[in-house]
């Protein structure tokens, strides 16, 4: 059949998120997008011993765009600081089994937000910050 | 359409199911069709098929001779041939056209498009409520403006317009009206002579008829330019072999609506009261168009904090079909005009929801339909940054 709409994954995503919410008191926090463009997310990250021992987000936006940022956080947690900053646009787009075209820029920022929640966090312990190789991985 | 049986649809603004007794009407069609085009006897019950349901659209909308109707093959390709047929046929009258801000996309597109060749094309605007302002009106049409466009009742914030008034406003200025009617026709009256209306295009679909046809009344005397060429059929103003079955399902479709538009509106009606009163007492919930004069069969809101996409993913999870203005679910990416247009603000229109009403809703459903929004907007401003407002 051909392919219409969201792919099974991003709807199971949208219906039951993981990861909601925040963490008081976080390491890193990171927020991209603007209400005006109709996306916007928030990630919260605790750190122990240089890996994400807890993630959490809020988003406004599309049903890809909190599916994105579910995934995203799934996809990071547990995982070395190194590695999830390599985490992509692209990667969290592929665990997802793919996003409409129209969707892979406006509402696929959840890598992103991750990205600068770790920025934050080493900025804060007086870390160079800004090795973010990944920014446009789509 | 989609879902079991106890899916409720209410985006029948989007598309709405055929009436089986149009199907049972016009099916003879599809199986032993006959070119109305030719003498034999299949193609004479072809055309026979076609004026009956020329008669039946005019009579919908009161036009007196049924030769003011032309069909079409959609709601698009009647306003494409309204702005743009009339337009090019009558530059004798001026280079300049206009049409309000909340009028369908295919409207302001065909007008967009004849500034390619000189035109000028203002844009009216509308109140808070989505109400013409007759004032701006007659601030931007002039006499060498040829036609102006108002919607009857509008698809996306139900805001009905007093066309009759704005018709006078027009007329005393020397100018063309086009109405589109397709919203609104079958649901509340229109009458094309006592409204005194030029053009005003209509929607098989928008009446429980078949998709795939159209119809635009033509006040007799008033010329156009066709758009499509070919054999000449209607008048030369739209070549192409007639469709049959949609033509004559169309037909059917308006005597049932004329017959059963003022039962059926008024049960309409209060449904979608029910569905107002009980959803705006969620927390940051704003009604969308007019508070009253608006069509029988729509209710339209947005809320803050949240994004019609996901409103339209949650309600579907729900077992509920609505719409949405969001710039998230529409091709383009950009929020709906009409939104804009009433003042929202780009994060305000992106919470949009939309329900229109068809046959196959009852008060019944307005419970759950009520407890569903309340959780789907509990639910999704459980997760977002941004507070109720």
């Amino acid at each position: 059949m051909a392919e219409v709409g969201y792919s099974k994954k991003v709807l199971e995503h949208f219906t039951n998120p993981r990861n909601v919410g925040t963490i008081e008191n976080p390491d890193g926090y990171g927020k991209v997008g603007n209400p005006v463009c109709g996306d916007l997310m928030e990630i919260f990250i605790k750190v122990k011993d240089d890996k994400i021992e807890d993630i959490k987000f809020r988003t406004f936006g599309c049903g890809s765009a909190i599916a994105t940022s579910s995934m995203v956080t799934e996809l990071a947690k547990g995982k070395a600081l190194d590695e999830a900053i390599k985490i992509t646009r692209s990667d969290v787009a592929d665990e997802l089994d793919g996003l409409p075209p129209k969707k892979m820029h406006c509402s696929n920022l959840a890598a992103d937000a991750l990205h600068e929640a770790i920025k934050d966090y080493r900025r804060k312990r007086g870390e160079k910050a800004d090795d973010d190789p990944q920014k446009s991985g789509d | 359409m989609g879902g079991g049986s106890d899916y409720i649809y209410l985006d029948h603004a989007s598309m709405m199911p055929v009436d089986p007794r149009v199907i049972e009407f016009a099916r003879e069609l599809l199986r032993s069709p006959g070119n109305p085009a030719s003498l034999h006897s299949a193609g004479l019950a072809g055309k026979q098929a076609v004026e009956d349901a020329r008669e039946k659209v005019a009579d919908l909308i009161n036009a007196k001779d049924p030769r003011s109707v032309i069909f079409t093959g959609s709601v698009t390709e009647a306003n494409n041939l309204a702005i743009r047929g009339v337009s090019t046929r009558n530059m004798n009258r001026g280079k300049k056209v206009a049409a309000s801000a909340i009028e369908h996309i295919s409207v302001l597109n065909s007008m967009k498009e004849l500034q390619k060749s000189g035109f000028e094309f203002s844009m009216i605007p509308v109140d808070s409520a989505g109400l013409v302002d007759v004032e701006a009106l007659k601030g931007v049409v002039s006499k060498d403006t040829v036609v102006t466009s108002i919607m009857h009742g509008n698809n996306e914030i139900g805001t009905v317009e007093p066309i009759k008034d704005l018709a006078k406003a027009v007329h005393d200025l020397g100018i063309y009206i086009h109405v589109d009617a397709a919203a609104s026709a079958g649901r509340i009256p229109i009458d094309v002579q006592a409204d005194d209306i030029d053009l005003l295009t209509l929607s098989s679909n928008d009446l429980n008829g078949p998709q795939g046809a159209g119809a635009l009344y033509v006040k007799p005397g008033i010329r156009l330019q066709p758009i499509i060429l070919g054999g000449g059929q209607e008048k030369g103003l739209r070549s192409g072999t007639e469709n049959l079955f949609a033509l004559a399902g169309m037909g059917e479709a308006s005597r049932i609506a004329k017959e059963e538009m003022s039962a059926e509106s008024d049960r309409l009606k209060r449904i979608r009261d029910g569905l107002i009163e009980e959803i705006m007492s969620i927390e940051g919930a704003h009604l969308t168009g007019h508070p009253t004069e608006r069509l029988p069969h729509h209710a339209s809101f947005r809320f803050g904090g949240i994004e019609g996409e996901s409103i339209q993913l949650n309600m579907n999870n729900l077992g509920i079909a609505v719409s949405t203005g969001s710039a998230c679910s529409s091709i383009t990416l950009e929020p709906s005009h009409v939104l804009l247009a009433i003042g929202l603000k780009h994060e305000e229109a992106h919470g949009s929801m939309v329900m229109t009403l068809g046959r196959s809703n009852d008060i019944g459903q307005v419970p759950r339909i009520a407890d569903a929004v309340k959780e789907t907007v509990t639910r999704l401003r459980g997760f977002s940054p941004l507070g109720a407002e």
